[in-house]
């Protein structure tokens, strides 16, 4: 394994993660995924599928819900990026964190950084959503254990708390 | 009256705050220093002798490290029940996609290309794909005749009943491979090193099995063998027997190079490579009485087991006993058999064999109903076993069940004899079609007939130094909530406080062998040692004068505290004994077949489309008898979750094989429901009380995965006077069958299609 094919079409990228702005030395084509979860140790985004199907690498990209897998790392070029481990501080959780907890919205748990921040993606665009619309922002999103239910509970809880906060 | 304090409420799930922080720590999230990763080179055809294996051009093969059979320090097989398949194909391939080399490279990216590059030539030999072929002998791919096992259970006298019957009764039904689709691939870590032995860090559901099979494949006694669960995303029975192979090639990598080797699937190979529900195929007749009553049948159940044994005998068992369904047979005869096909072997997902025997059963019962001219109901109603009736094997119900009872409360809250008038008046003026389908069926709860005593499981729960207690079991979470409720069973039995009890890691450096995590055993039989070895520790507190009987919380810890300052370690064990007055004859397949059984009443309503012969399930009632029910929220969740992948099972989910190989092994070909295709799912318990798991509990795990087929099929055929005998129904098999109906024709807007 020579040095300069490991080298060779790597590039210096610089991007805010959870607040803190990192730069990484990495193939522009990498995806983003791999880049938080192996060069920035981020491992709370998961690979389901790889093919922007499962939704379990989801992450929040100026904003927007993105599927990691999908998006080459020179594309974060100067983003904001916020994973599920952004989103609670050191004691506190996030109202979404706390109601899937209260309602059984994880359970192997495979699928839930990807789900909770969807479910964040989704509160952020609609303060009160129905269940179906509730349903409809998640359906990005599979879950093999739960059959959906509680995560629909939960997230309806969460905007619900958030409202009356 | 009953005083629990933690049991039958909804504590915090133990590891719920590290998966909502995504803090969990799973397989492919550990790195160890200068590990190495592992990929496999399979099988491309479905049955051939291997002639020639060549590294080809393009590759710096010496950068690799490069493991065949030939490097197997012990015997060339994955030991499980038998020890038929082998951890790497030597000369034979005997399905797709078998294991043949192993590759590993410190740098991931290079492997695809690498295991690209690496051909083999066979002599091809012929295949067979499917139970017919099988069943013909046209050729003989395992053992003399192609069968990996048969069961007879034989009650009553069959042949005497078709002369006395008024109906006969036939039907034949089919179920379609399932993918288990958790949405964590499998995944092993393993190191070597000489002195030490091995250890590898996985994804997986049975500890022991792994342990099992790595001391057969390196010739290593039990101590030098050493299995540890990670966080497991999700498992459903497809980590039950297949993490043993990853296992294996791992280690067999660490060994050769002396590195850390993380072997992890993607997802195309997880599918394409890795078990699923076995297929089957079940053939009824039945004896019926002009006022329905089931007189007697037979039942004829096979399953594809794909190319090894693996277990195909036990899923066919327990197929098999709960091929009669909840109903009460003076005869029957129930033949069952596994056969081989050229396809990588099916296996653990679950029910293990119970959703495609019931799914037959229940499809059935209507087919009898419409003979007969009885409504849905009534034919089950008048079929019901009873309190002190037999099953098929012989099993005298002995639990206060009253299934015609749970059948009018499922009727009840479906709001079902109302919906059946409203649809069949409105059904001709529009272009779709509703309709409303039940299931009634058991679940037993444990390992079949004399499995739990051949298992003899150990449980330990030990008072630590700090006075808190931890739970010692090789019984694992992969979502159910095991950590919690064994918890909770812990804590209720020595009156703490649930933060109190812990669970340790699945490690078989530190836990006994509880037996693996399947069979909708680990709350019953389990939970129930745990409540034991717990009991165990507060009467060596007591008999040591540290403890009161009556104590409270802090009493206890401060006694703990003090027994393990003065003696060291304190542990207590409890082994599983069978309870005296059990039967059970493994040859015949008659006597007690479960510890208890869960008891359940389905109903599906849907809507079929004409115009795109899609069908939606608008409304699920699940209501089910399963004992105490320990955990509100995660025994729902369990029931929801179940009917999800029932629902899958019935409408979304097919394999797509050819010559032996799944050819849509994507999430994108291969489609499992989304949050927007599933209904609202009712969940209902009735609770009647049951002595024998702990505080009551029976199995609850795998009794929803049952239901969901036959009611939704049962409902499709309400909705289109159109029987289906086969899942998956996919809306291009109902566009099929309406365009050839003259009945049916011109009915939707596009005209039948």
């Amino acid at each position: 394994m020579s040095e300069s094919r490991e080298e060779r079409g790597k590039v210096d990228i610089s991007f805010t993660v959870n607040g803190e702005r990192k730069t990484v030395h990495a193939q522009a084509m990498e995806r983003l995924l791999d880049v938080l979860r192996r060069h920035l140790e981020l491992t709370g985004a998961k690979e389901g599928c790889g093919e922007g199907e499962c939704g379990s690498c989801s992450v929040l990209m100026d904003g927007i819900l993105v599927n990691s897998c999908l998006v080459p790392v020179l594309q974060a070029q100067g983003a904001n990026i916020v994973t599920i481990e952004g989103l609670a501080t050191e004691e506190t959780l996030h109202v979404v964190q706390e109601a899937f907890l209260e309602y059984g919205g994880a359970q192997c748990g495979i699928c839930t950084p990807g789900m909770i921040l969807a479910a964040v993606h989704l509160l952020d665009k609609k303060r009160q959503p129905t269940r179906e619309e509730i349903s409809e922002g998640l359906s990005g999103n599979l879950c093999r254990c739960t059959g959906y239910s509680q995560i629909v509970e939960a997230v309806a809880e969460a905007a619900r708390r958030r409202t009356m906060a | 009256m009953n005083s629990d304090r933690i049991i039958g409420t909804s504590v915090p799930r133990k590891e719920g705050r590290d998966k909502v922080t995504g803090r969990s720590q799973y397989v492919d999230d550990m790195v160890l220093p200068s590990m190495l990763f592992g990929a496999t080179v399979r099988s491309r055809i479905p049955r051939g002798r291997i002639k020639k294996i060549t590294f080809g051009p393009g590759i710096s093969w010496d950068e690799f490290v490069i493991v065949s059979s030939k490097d197997i320090p012990g015997k060339n097989c994955i030991a499980l029940i038998g020890d038929d398949q082998p951890c790497l194909a030597s000369e034979i391939v005997n399905h797709p996609e078998e294991p043949i080399l192993l590759l590993a490279h410190p740098n991931r990216h290079v492997l695809p290309k690498a295991v690209e590059a690496v051909s083999i030539e066979y002599d091809p030999l012929p295949a067979i794909f499917t139970i017919g072929e099988s069943e013909s002998r046209s050729e003989i791919i395992w053992g003399e005749d192609n069968v990996f096992k048969t069961y007879l259970i034989e009650k009553g006298e069959v042949d005497g009943v078709w002369e006395k019957a008024d109906y006969i009764v036939e039907g034949e039904y089919t179920t379609g491979a399932q993918e288990q689709l958790y949405i964590e691939n499998n995944g092993m870590i393993a190191t070597f090193q000489a002195d030490q032995g091995i250890t590898v860090w996985g994804s997986l559901q049975c500890p022991y099995y792994i342990h099992k099979a790595l001391m057969a494949l390196c010739n290593l006694p039990a101590e030098k063998v050493r299995v540890v669960q990670m966080e497991t995303g999700g498992a459903f029975g497809g980590k039950e027997e297949y993490p043993s192979t990853i296992a294996a090639h791992a280690v067999l990598l660490a060994i050769q190079s002396g590195k850390p080797v993380k072997i992890v699937y993607d997802r195309m190979e997880d599918m394409v490579a890795t078990t699923k529900r076995h297929p089957s195929r079940t053939r009824h007749r039945t004896a019926v009485s002009k006022d329905g009553k089931i007189l007697g049948g037979e039942i004829d159940f096979t399953i594809d087991g794909g190319a090894y044994a693996t277990l195909s005998s036990v899923v066919l068992s327990r197929g098999a006993i709960h091929a009669g369904g909840p109903y009460y047979w003076p005869n029957i005869r129930i033949r069952a058999k596994a056969v081989a096909t050229n396809a990588p072997p099916h296996g653990a997902f679950r029910g293990f064999g119970a959703p495609q025997s019931l799914f037959a059963m229940e499809r059935h019962m209507d087919r009898i109903a419409h003979t007969v001219g009885l409504s849905p109901v009534e034919i089950r109603r008048r079929n019901f076993l009873q309190f002190g009736e037999a099953t098929t094997t012989e099993q005298v119900i002995r639990e206060p069940i009253d299934l015609g009872k749970l059948l009018d409360r499922a009727l009840e809250v479906s709001d079902y004899h109302a919906k059946k008038k409203r649809f069949s008046n409105e059904n001709n003026k529009s272009g779709t079609r509703k309709g409303i389908g039940i299931a009634t069926f058991l679940h037993g709860a444990g390992f079949t007939g004399s499995g739990e005593r051949y298992l003899s499981s150990v449980v330990g729960v030990e008072g630590c130094a700090d006075g808190s207690v931890r739970v010692l079991v090789s019984s694992t979470e992969f979502g159910q909530g095991t950590k919690t409720v064994l918890s909770q069973i812990a804590a209720e039995a020595l009156g703490l406080p649930y933060e109190w009890v812990g669970l340790a890691q699945a490690d078989t450096l530190e836990v006994p062998n509880s037996g693996p995590t399947v069979a909708s055993r680990t709350v019953m039989v389990v939970g129930k040692l745990v409540q034991s070895a717990a009991l165990g520790i507060r009467q060596t507190l007591i008999s040591s004068n540290l403890l009161n009987e009556a104590h409270t919380a802090e009493e206890f810890r401060a006694a703990c505290r003090l027994y393990v300052s003065e003696h060291g370690q304190f542990r207590s064990w409890s082994r599983y004994e069978a309870p005296p007055d059990i039967f059970w004859d493994d040859q015949k397949c008659r006597g007690e077949a479960y510890a208890a059984f869960a008891w359940a009443a389905y109903i599906a309503e849907v809507t079929v489309d004409l115009t795109t012969y899609g069908v939606t399930v608008d409304d699920f009632v699940a209501l089910q008898e399963v004992g105490r029910v320990l955990h509100p929220l995660l025994a729902r969740g369990q029931i929801i979750g179940g009917v999800a992948q029932g629902i899958g099972f019935s409408l979304y989910e097919k394999v797509v094989w050819q010559n032996g190989r799944m050819q849509n092994g994507q999430m994108t070909n291969y489609i499992m429901p989304t949050s927007t295709d599933l209904p609202p799912i009712r969940v209902f318990f009735e609770e009647l009380g049951n002595v024998y798991g702990a505080y009551g509990a029976k199995g609850i795990g795998e009794l929803p995965m049952d239901g969901p087929a036959p009611a939704i099929l049962n409902a499709v055929e309400d909705a289109l006077g159109v029987p289906f005998d086969f899942i998956p129904l996919l809306p291009e098999d109902i566009m099929d069958r309406i365009a050839a109906s003259p009945a049916m024709n011109g009915a939707g807007s596009t005209g039948g299609g």
